[in-house]
């Protein structure tokens, strides 16, 4: 394929990278500053956050709504239950390993019969195909313990060489918490690099105009599915992550009111932007954790919050601040 | 109508839990007859439900790109569910004496509930009402024109927004009568309206969206498969009816009776 010649208006992003290593140097020294509750919080956001990135490729930059990532993510968190039952293996390198196999293999799979479709004809396939790996996770329940789940204890990292014998809590919070962190932040690396790559600017092009990339030589299908694939490995990783934080996985996170928590995250830090799902994700989890906390309606009320925002603000809340950060520029410059 | 409603289901326990609650309440010294004409109550009351949410959350929507509607219908479903939990408490209703009051009957060998008769002849009697309503009337008429082409019908006179809420509640109705109809045999617990939209979810997908006989002979193909598969091979059961699913969207895309789109 010839290369067209773009004039070269995207200069190096020193100013997003200034804000990124800000915010990572913020996340790598709050353990130091907050009540371990809270970083284990934080922990559980971050997870999510990549799981929410994984998605939104397929929102935000393909245009396509799944409503059945909740498979990805329940394949990623079973895949690491049956190793610790069957296989008995405790390294968490291990776990990520297989996690991406497993992933890789069922997002292919329901890929290649997803992609094939758009719109709400995706969204219920995929849907559909979710519940068929929950109901297996929940009728087998001698294999997956059906809705008891099964347990996972706390895993060893990079061979055991850090954490270990501590005590669970402090485990979680600080060792288990930075290794979260690095891959939080690698995946977000990887994720930039994807949406900016040629590829990436060719997703776009199908989600805006498919009848377009196609004259332009885009293989639309194989994007897609390409996409979808990269977006459930990304959820697999979050699945694997999140079971040690949890230390039991039970079919409910392969069950669809799941996946669309999921979709509730990327909506709620908007999926125009690159950074919306990852706030949306973290702002999530405070939100139900609180909301939990605060009230046996905790289900309605984020409810009401989720009709409020796709009422009023489309755009997210990355998407509102832009706005109001623009606002204030123009005003300033006036 | 192109409406993809997740709180679908949650209608249809609505449907179950305003009868279940009517004929507990009404239960002592009332005539048995007079509880089964309550069943349709909550048939009613989801209806009107959906009068009340068309106009007020779904319009807005219409416009926008199908998968808002999607979103906002998801958060509709995380409010009912709430809302039944705080009306009704967490505690299954139940309102089995309509069941056991007619009894069964013997077929040859088997025995079968009354009830679930009368079940089969409402079912049949609402199929061929909504049928007719659909296909032999000037308000069906209207209907099938604005699902077709919504702006064209419009420029034509066609009140457009009263033809969606009165569809939408009939569809509600539905929702309400089968949560009603099925709640003396069952009882109404929370989260029946989840598993009742994916179940509605594959018959619909296997029948063919905006097809009413799709709709019918993939509810038979699911309740015949689901039955089978609880008999040969219980774990497999809920894998099956997605499966079939998935395979009739991969060789007919628009579900079996579905008109292409």
């Amino acid at each position: 394929m010839n290369t067209v010649a773009l004039p070269v208006t995207e200069r190096f992003p020193i100013k997003m990278l200034a804000w990124a290593v800000l915010g990572a140097a913020v996340l790598a020294s709050l353990p130091f500053v907050i009540a371990e509750y809270q970083t284990i919080l934080l922990a559980y956001g971050l997870v999510m956050a990549i799981a929410a990135l994984g998605f939104n490729l397929l929102l935000g930059y393909t245009g396509l709504l799944s409503f059945g990532h909740s498979a990805y993510f329940g394949v990623g968190a079973y895949a690491v239950a049956m190793m610790v039952k069957y296989l008995h293996v405790q390294s968490m390198e291990l776990y990520l390993l297989a996690t991406v196999v497993a992933s890789f293999v069922v997002a292919i799979l329901f890929g290649f019969v997803c992609v094939r479709y758009t719109k709400i004809f995706f969204s219920i396939l995929t849907l559909a195909l979710s519940q068929v790996l929950w109901s297996l996770a929940y009728k087998f329940y001698w294999v997956t313990g059906g809705s008891d789940g099964l347990r996972v204890p706390t895993p060893t990292l990079l061979g055991g060489v850090i954490g270990g014998n501590e005590d669970k809590i402090y485990f979680l919070s600080h060792a288990y918490y930075y290794y979260v962190l690095v891959l939080f932040l690698a995946c977000v690396l990887v994720m930039w690099v994807i949406v900016h790559s040629p590829f990436g600017k060719a997703l776009q092009a199908i989600r805006d105009n498919e009848t377009r990339a196609r004259f332009v030589g885009i293989r639309i299908r194989q994007y897609r599915l390409v996409a979808f694939v990269v977006s459930g490995v990304f959820t697999g990783i979050a699945g694997a992550l999140w079971v040690p934080l949890n230390g039991l996985t039970t079919p409910d996170i392969l069950y669809w009111p799941f996946s669309g928590e999921i979709v509730f995250m990327c909506v709620l830090g908007g999926f125009q932007n690159f950074s919306g799902p990852i706030v949306g994700a973290v702002v999530f989890n405070y939100l139900k954790t609180y909301a939990v906390g605060a009230t046996t309606y905790w289900q309605g009320l984020l409810g009401l919050i989720l009709v409020f925002l796709v009422l009023t603000l489309p755009t997210g809340i990355v998407g509102m601040l832009n706005q109001l950060v623009r606002k204030a520029k123009k005003r300033a410059s006036a | 109508m192109r409406i993809v409603n997740l709180a679908h289901g949650n209608l249809y326990a609505l449907g179950a839990f305003v009868t279940a609650s009517l004929v507990g309440k009404w239960l002592a010294g009332t005539r048995t007859l007079i509880l089964y004409l309550l069943v349709p109550a909550g048939a009613f009351a989801a209806a009107a439900v959906g009068a009340l949410l068309e106009p007020t959350l779904l319009r807005p929507f219409y416009r926008r790109a199908e998968e808002y509607q999607l979103l906002v219908t998801f958060g509709l479903l995380m409010i009912l569910e709430d809302l039944m939990r705080l009306i009704w408490g967490p505690y299954p209703l139940s309102a089995s004496t309509l069941f056991s009051e007619l009894g069964s009957i013997t077929l040859g060998d088997a025995i079968y509930p009354t009830y679930n008769l009368l079940v089969i002849a409402t079912g049949a009697v609402a199929a061929l009402f909504l049928w007719a309503f659909v296909y032999r009337t000037r308000f069906g008429l209207l209907l099938r024109a604005t699902a077709q082409d919504m702006r064209r019908a419009a420029a034509l006179g066609v009140n457009v927004n009263r033809v969606y809420v009165q569809a939408f509640t009939i569809g509600c109705f539905m929702a309400g009568l089968g949560g009603a109809i099925v709640v003396p045999s069952q009882s109404a617990v929370l989260g029946m309206g989840v598993d009742a939209l994916v179940l509605a979810f594959i018959v619909v997908v296997i029948g063919g969206l905006g097809s009413l006989e799709g709709a019918l002979i993939g509810a038979l193909i699911v309740g015949v498969f689901r039955e089978i598969g609880i008999t040969v091979f219980p774990e497999i059961e809920l894998a099956v009816l997605y499966l079939i699913a998935a395979i009739v969207l991969l060789v007919r895309p628009a579900g079996l009776f579905g008109r292409a789109t």
